[in-house]
């Protein structure tokens, strides 16, 4: 389970630093793809198997699927291409870059003093993470079943069309 | 039972020799069916019965000029093909076809064949984009929205099952309909994931992604040879994928009378589904792309809740003395 943790963890990372660096959306996505599966995979072997399908059936299944939708629509030429070339500069992505090596120094520190069984962890069956979710932890289940239910009356609000006439002669103009 | 490697090994490759099998020899018996529904004959003169249009069918796309369109997004192009068939044979290593007969008998067997299922809506979208084409743009819109949507009532009805057995075990799932098949207590249940499969296959009526009235061939209006053939043994793998996924969650999979092995029981009762979705090819017409959303989200949707809610509450009130 350790070789197959560190090849799925090495994937992911590769994946994650090819989606900020390709310069086609379509395909920075697919490399999100890969990633999401690949933490699926870590998921997967630090014993959490009903994690692991959920972040391929919500993350990797639906939401980058309506972002590749949205994308689709943009008619993305060339040039567009040319214009993330230009964006990825040295100079804007150095900032980030030297802050999140920050992150990883103290990620490589925090794995090298402790014991090096941290990753290692009973598995989560499916029961056990619905037991927690509607037991302790209920108030964030309803909080953001609410945030949701405000998410679907915007978008609600934002699709809702005027009542359509039957033809344009009927349709009466407002002075 | 022997749980050796070679053991799994022998499991894999006989269930993918017989998938691939199969999926060829749908090829004749869709035509077959649809000729006889239709009161025609159908393919009948290569070889006894005409089975041999499947040899003839599989030849002819091999030798096919294998063509990629110069506008097209050639990497992607090439990989959305093998998208499809891919997932759906993942898909297939949860299904429990006998006893002791299955891939990997995973603890969470209904979350990974909805995982399966959902990067299938992949290889329409990327292909469909990566073409080029205004009409396999449109196709590949319509296929995404399409099964997201379809996804969430699948898995919805699909919660009515969780719900009586408490597991996303497959095994356990069949070992507990040795009483009463669940297509009896889950009646709605089933026919919601029934309908979502249609959906989630894009067969008719539901093939809006492809629709070739309107769309010429949807999002692989630009494949040839092989790569349509993907999409093509991929459509009819789906097919398989869904009717032994009905048949393994509320038609018992392989229980049946003594008489013959379980591994018979099973393929006649994912025959019988596989028949059944070739006739509603040949018998209904496809709906409007808006009246197939509307009637997802506004029929499908609340009625899933419901055959969800009745069936926790009934589930309760058992459990309560």
């Amino acid at each position: 389970m350790e070789l197959t943790f560190f090849i799925a963890a090495a994937v992911a990372v590769l994946a994650t630093i090819m989606v900020v660096t390709q310069y086609n959306l379509i395909h920075a996505l697919l490399y999100l793809v890969v990633s999401f599966l690949a933490i699926s995979v870590v998921f997967f072997t630090l014993g959490a198997p009903f994690m692991a399908a959920l972040e391929i059936i919500i993350y990797a299944g639906a939401i980058v699927v309506l972002i590749i939708f949205v994308i689709m629509m943009l008619n993305l030429t060339q040039e567009d291409i040319q214009h993330e070339k230009e964006w990825l500069k040295p100079r804007i992505w150095i900032g980030p870059a030297v802050l999140s090596m920050i992150l990883l120094v103290e990620l490589v520190y925090i794995f090298t003093a402790d014991t090096p069984d941290t990753y290692r962890s009973t598995p989560v069956e499916a029961q056990a993470v619905g037991m927690s979710l509607f037991g302790p932890y209920v108030l964030g289940v309803q909080l953001s079943g609410m945030l949701l239910m405000a998410g679907i009356v915007g978008a609600y609000h934002l699709g809702r069309q005027k009542k359509k006439v039957i033809h344009r002669f009927l349709e009466r103009t407002e002075a | 039972m022997e749980e050796s490697t070679s053991h799994y090994l022998l499991i894999i490759g006989g269930v993918l020799f017989a998938l691939l099998n199969v999926a060829a020899g749908l090829i004749w018996v869709e035509r077959r069916m649809l000729a006889l529904w239709q009161d025609r004959y159908g393919p009948n003169r290569a070889g006894p019965f005409g089975l041999f249009i499947v040899l003839a069918d599989t030849l002819k796309l091999f030798f096919k000029e294998d063509w990629i369109p110069p506008l097209a997004d050639k990497v992607v192009f090439v990989i959305a093909p093998a998208i499809v068939l891919v997932t759906v044979l993942l898909g297939f290593v949860v299904v429990p076809f006998a006893p002791g007969i299955v891939v990997a008998d995973l603890n969470i067997g209904i979350l990974f064949f909805l995982a399966m299922s959902s990067m299938g809506a992949y290889s329409i979208i990327l292909g469909g984009w990566a073409s080029n084409n205004k009409y396999s743009l449109l196709g590949a819109m319509r296929g995404a929205a399409q099964m997201i949507s379809y996804e969430v009532f699948m898995g919805l009805a699909l919660m009515g099952v969780v719900l009586l057995t408490g597991t996303f075990n497959l095994s356990t799932i069949v070992e507990a309909q040795r009483d009463l098949w669940f297509f009896i207590p889950q009646i709605l249940g089933f026919v919601i994931f029934f309908i979502a499969g249609v959906a989630e296959t894009h067969r008719l009526p539901f093939d809006i992604p492809e629709s070739e009235s309107e769309l010429v061939a949807g999002f692989h209006s630009e494949y040839s040879g092989m790569k349509f053939g993907m999409f093509f043994i991929g459509e009819y793998l789906g097919i398989t994928l869904i009717s032994c996924m009905v048949v393994t969650l509320y038609f018992g999979g392989w229980l049946g009378p003594g008489f013959l092995p379980p591994l018979f029981w099973f393929a006649i009762k994912v025959f019988a589904f596989i028949s059944l979705f070739i006739l509603l090819r040949a018998s209904l017409p496809r709906p409007r792309y808006d009246q197939l959303m509307e009637y997802g989200w506004k029929i499908l949707l609340p009625l899933s809740l419901v055959n969800l809610l009745v069936t926790a509450a009934i589930v309760l009130m058992q459990n309560e003395p």
